[in-house]
């Protein structure tokens, strides 16, 4: 790993950069940063398990339900216009940001786990058949491996695993030889939540195409920091997840060709999906209310909808531009701790830095950090396959967003050293 | 340091570097499991008994400082007790870790309790007392004779799964 020397690193990411990106203001828009927790500064480094929302976001919300409340495609009065349009635009706002081709091929569902799950029981249960495949990779989160196990023990289908490297790297070769002719789709994570590894997507795409295989990729944790074009990866099913880009809880997207989402039964009954209803036969309605069973959380599509908003002013490059820096400082500074082992070491990742410490259970150096005012993950990330892949039971995980600094990584090599002194 | 001592107390540090009894038992009367599947935490409690006394007591397994901690000096504490002075300990000390012993955290040390009192501070820390508190569930589980494994992480408020 190469290590890179803090002066030049320090040089690069103080102060404003030449394009504007100025970290320090930026946490100005971000009101939970400024508090302090156990007495010390917070220290917010948990951001692949959510993100903190900026002002901008808050701001959306409260105006809503202040001054716009009311249901969607219902009213012809005023404020159920007013909020019909913010939702719609909101829709729009999602296309662009993932460069759909139609804003009716955007679905708004819960998360990415509701989005997975959607795909699994309409999707998957039309097209998956008994002795047929479903393929996905060794670094999975648990929301994209037990909706396909649910679906194959439903359809008497099969569970494949393509592996990884000590790296945390998926192996091409070996994810290629499992592609065949029982195989009914692939569904792989962009970003893995708990080593960071940036998946090559664009290759996994071509290899199952070529195979005839759709292709659904998690994009829960590379949505807040890469830029996503779903036309140029041809990718079939894109999921995201609204906490993590930003916005509030409870809010995510699938985008799925239109193509694929015209001919897959409804996911949920109910009001907004339908043409008609008669006790004899129901129509349904087109993309995307197909799929938008009952009242939408609004609000959350609203508050999304700025969050990307806000994304788009900060700017993607500019984010992964910072969020490089800071993760190549902080393997540097981390890599310097004796008995530190960094897990999830692939040549190209997302901030995120998932570790062990010989000799401490992460639950006991979680707790130690926590009371130093730092926010970290411990715990096996939802992902226990990737721990009994490396033989641990958990890591400690610090994962990074563009309002984080320097500084803050330097109080989590002092909180790794208080926790070292502690235990030593 | 000063700033941990609600609960990473030195005594728990000490048993968790050089945990007591710490060994396999060849022949135990009785013996029972403890796994905290979403942390990790594993642990086994061998016992030998003399009619209703523990006369001998032994723990392997792995897992944090406090759940180690814990078992060590579980097994300090109970050794020459009788099985009813057992499980009233292991009733008391649920209540010091989940904060229902009356004056909890105030008195200097809660009745009864002994060198368990040095827990006190997990009951500040709602997460962490399924750490605590494995090694006494599997104990009541050996006294029990009951084989399935044990697991405390229903005592956790919020459970661990996320992103």
């Amino acid at each position: 790993m190469a290590v890179i020397p803090h002066e030049i690193l320090s040089s690069t990411i103080e102060g404003p950069s030449s394009n504007g990106f100025d970290v320090y203001k930026i946490r100005e828009d971000f009101p939970i940063l400024k508090q302090r927790v156990n007495g010390k500064p917070l220290v917010y480094l948990d951001n692949a398990a959510t993100s903190q929302k900026p002002k901008a976001v808050l701001d959306a919300l409260k105006r809503y339900y202040t001054e716009d409340n009311a249901n969607v495609h219902r009213g012809v009065h005023e404020l159920s216009q007013r909020a019909t349009k913010a939702y719609e635009d909101a829709r729009v706002k999602v296309q662009h940001f993932l460069n759909a081709r139609d804003s009716h091929e955007i679905i708004f569902v819960r998360g990415t786990t509701e989005a997975i799950n959607l795909v699994a029981m309409t999707y998957g249960r039309k097209n998956v058949g008994a002795g047929e495949e479903i393929l996905i990779s060794a670094m999975e989160h648990h929301s994209n491996i037990v909706p396909w196990q649910i679906l194959c023990e439903e359809k008497g289908a099969n569970l494949r695993v393509a592996p990884i490297n000590d790296a945390g790297e998926l192996l091409l070769d070996e994810f290629e030889k499992l592609l065949n002719s029982r195989t009914k789709l692939v569904a792989v994570a962009h970003v893995s939540n708990a080593l960071g590894t940036i998946n090559s997507i664009d290759r996994i795409i071509k290899l199952a195409h070529r195979a005839n295989v759709p292709v659904l990729i998690d994009g829960a944790q590379a949505a807040p920091h890469l830029r996503i074009d779903v036309q140029a990866l041809d990718c079939d099913f894109y999921t995201v997840s609204g906490h993590k880009l930003f916005g509030p809880t409870g809010i995510g997207v699938l985008y799925g060709k239109a193509a694929l989402l015209e001919a897959m039964p409804p996911f949920h009954g109910g009001g907004d999906m339908i043409s008609s209803v008669t006790f004899e036969k129901t129509l349904y309605n087109v993309i995307p209310y197909k799929f938008e069973a009952g009242t939408p959380n609004i609000a959350g599509v609203i508050g999304l909808g700025t969050g990307i908003d806000y994304v788009n002013k900060v700017g993607l490059e500019n984010i992964g531009a910072y969020e490089h820096e800071l993760l190549s400082y902080a393997t540097a500074r981390l890599s310097e701790i004796a008995g530190l082992r960094i897990i999830g070491t692939a040549k190209d990742k997302a901030a995120v830095l998932s570790f062990v410490l010989e000799g401490v259970h992460p639950h006991d150096a979680g707790t130690i950090l926590d009371q130093e005012g730092i926010a970290v993950r411990t715990g096996h990330h939802c992902a226990q396959p990737v721990m009994h892949r490396f033989g641990i039971p958990a890591t400690t995980r610090a994962s990074l967003a563009f309002y984080n600094t320097k500084e803050e990584v330097d109080a989590l090599v002092d909180g790794i050293k208080k926790v070292k002194e502690i235990f030593g | 340091m000063s700033d941990f001592h609600g609960l990473y107390q030195e005594v728990i540090l000490d048993h968790n570097r050089k945990p007591h009894n710490f060994r396999a038992m060849a022949a135990p009367d009785r013996r029972a499991e403890g796994f905290n599947r979403l942390c990790g935490d594993k642990v086994t409690i061998f016992l030998k008994m003399d009619g209703d006394r523990i006369s001998d007591v032994s723990f392997q397994g792995s897992g944090c400082a406090i759940s180690t901690a814990s078992a060590s000096i579980l097994t300090d504490t109970i050794k020459g007790k009788t099985r009813a002075e057992a499980e009233s300990l292991f009733q008391k000390f649920h209540e010091l870790v989940t904060g229902k012993s009356a004056g909890n955290g105030q008195e200097a040390e809660p009745a009864g309790l002994g060198k368990l009192a040095v827990f006190s501070g997990v009951s500040e820390y709602p997460a962490r007392v399924k750490c605590a508190s494995l090694a006494w569930h599997t104990l009541h589980n050996a006294l029990d004779d009951k084989h399935e494994v044990v697991s405390t992480e229903a005592d956790e408020p919020v459970p661990g799964e996320i992103r």
